[in-house]
């Protein structure tokens, strides 16, 4: 086990965790934000670089601070390291830079985009990023690819994060797609728009944190925050048929994955759930998905508040602000 | 009998007086004020013959506006719904097929875009939302009807002719007509 200390805040780890993990174990303000990193994808990480945070000290045994900003999804945490994710004016520098490097050749056309709403791109440059753009050449642009009959691909969107390859890599047989070219022309593609038809290739639509890879199927069909989504399971032979269902009345215009709070799926769902059963009676309905509030589609978005939870994080809160103001706690979180 | 808060009135209901009681100084003063009232200048106008000129920022019945090239400027991306308090916007949206360039700007358009007259209350926040410069609310007046279901105003309404534009420049900001002069932004081209 080590001890780590992020933003003051100390939790203890089994070793070989990464720091992004330790601050995800923790929750809150404190979790760097990710792009490429997926719990669930071996070896992805490190490439968007929007988790960078400051080592303050090493470990126990050096406490000299790391020279360079690390990218947390990918190191290890040491015994007594010292972490600084939003305390130190660095890191926050830094990612504001991140952000600028990854709109820089993005089109920035959320309004006709389908994943506006629940894009990570969108969150993080309204969190980070500058209103105005700085970048005067000619942005790249691609013209919009059918991979498939059921996938949309904008390689304008796309970030190059590579988790799309990895689903293709680990969640099926044959990968029929990748990286092709190098650098800045560096772009997703398959020879000769070769169709992707295997049965869980459709999770690439789920891991694309920006609205490259988008369901053909709910192409244009509404904004995603006009939608009502619905917790439902069905038998699957396949996969566990564990959903959320976006709906319209009694329309199913989408069927997904279930996401957890940093965007990520733990349980993958085969192509015929997510395109073959868009009826409401093909689904045992659990209840409405519940949706964070800060989220565009809260909006309209009505669930039965769970009273008990609500209290807990009241008292929880009440006990934080005691902590702080007391001073009994010299690590709480001042900031 | 002396009140307990000591706040009540006591009224007293004095006898008019002589000059008061005749009521011909009162009659010769409010005939004095309507003299005076017929020599000034009017509130009123004589509507139908003679228009008010409306505040620049009046907030009127809504346009969609097109491009410079006459293509339709909005996308459908359900903004102004969404900020829309009394919900009276309904949109649906369209894939933009090859060769239609010249008629819509980006690659979804809005093949329906309906506004409820009835319920709208041209506060203006789907003018604020919009990202696209592509509704406006304008100096012109919904008009009245007979029936309820004239009140729902589809695209046929509100998006101006390509031969007689709606001018909203007078309703734009000095630093929306300053942003619109940087050509290189792909909005502007």
């Amino acid at each position: 086990m080590a001890k780590i200390t992020i933003d003051g805040i100390e939790t203890e780890v089994p070793d070989g965790t990464t720091i992004l993990n330790a601050a995800r174990q923790i929750g809150g303000a404190i979790v760097p934000p990710a792009m490429c990193y997926y719990t669930s994808l071996q070896q992805s990480g490190g490439k968007c670089r929007v988790c960078l945070v400051r080592v303050a000290q090493a470990s126990a045994r050096d406490p000299r601070p790391l020279p360079k900003l690390v990218a947390s999804c990918s190191t290890p945490v040491q015994d007594g390291m010292i972490v600084e994710n939003i305390t130190s004016p660095d890191v926050l520098e830094a990612r504001k830079g991140v952000v600028e490097f990854l709109l820089i050749n993005h089109p920035l056309d959320c309004p006709i985009c389908d994943q506006a709403g629940e894009c990570d791109l969108q969150d993080l440059s309204y969190a980070h990023g500058l209103a105005t753009t700085r970048y005067e050449e000619e942005r790249r642009t691609f013209e919009p690819i059918d991979i498939g009959d059921k996938i949309k691909l904008h390689m304008t969107r796309c970030i190059l994060c590579y988790r799309c390859t990895y689903v293709a890599d680990q969640l099926t047989d044959e990968r029929r797609h990748g990286v092709l070219n190098r650098g800045d022309r560096a772009e997703i593609g398959t020879y000769i728009q070769k169709a992707i038809d295997n049965d869980f290739s459709g999770n690439m639509i789920d891991v694309c944190p920006v609205g490259a890879l988008t369901d053909r199927t709910f192409r244009f069909k509404s904004r995603v925050w006009f939608t009502r989504p619905l917790d439902a399971h069905r038998n699957c032979e396949k996969c566990c048929g564990k959903v959320v269902l976006w709906t319209k009345g009694e329309e199913v215009l989408r069927v997904t994955a279930r996401k957890d709070k940093y965007g990520e799926v733990h349980e993958f769902i085969c192509n015929e759930c997510r395109f073959e059963h868009k009826n409401l009676s093909d689904w045992v309905v659990e209840g409405p998905r519940h949706i964070d509030r800060h989220s565009v589609i809260s909006q309209n978005h009505y669930e039965k508040i769970n009273l008990v939870a609500l209290k807990k994080e009241i008292e929880r809160q009440i006990q934080f602000q005691k902590g702080r103001t007391n001073g009994n706690n010299p690590n709480a979180l001042t900031a | 009998m002396k009140s307990l808060t000591g706040r009540a009135k006591v009224l007293d209901n004095p006898k008019m007086t002589f000059k008061e009681r005749i009521y011909l100084p009162a009659i010769i003063g409010g005939i004095t004020i309507t003299l005076r009232h017929l020599f000034k200048r009017k509130a009123t106008i004589r509507y139908p013959e003679e228009k008010r000129t409306f505040s620049p920022v009046w907030r009127g019945m809504h346009v969609l506006k097109r491009d410079d090239n006459g293509a339709e400027r909005c996308t459908a991306c359900g903004l102004c719904a969404v900020a829309c308090p009394a919900e009276a916007i309904t949109m649906t949206a369209a894939e933009r097929k090859p060769g239609e360039e010249k008629l819509y700007r980006e690659e979804k358009y809005a093949a329906t875009y309906e506004i409820n007259m009835l319920r709208c209350i041209f506060c203006g926040l789907c003018e604020e939302a919009c990202p696209k410069e592509a509704i406006f609310l304008t100096d012109r007046l919904v008009s009245t009807d007979y029936a309820r279901d004239g009140f729902i105003y589809g695209k046929d309404k509100l998006v101006e002719p390509v031969d007689k534009r709606v001018d909203v420049s007078k309703r734009q900001t000095p630093n929306v007509l300053e942003f619109k002069k940087i050509k290189h932004y792909r909005h502007n081209r």
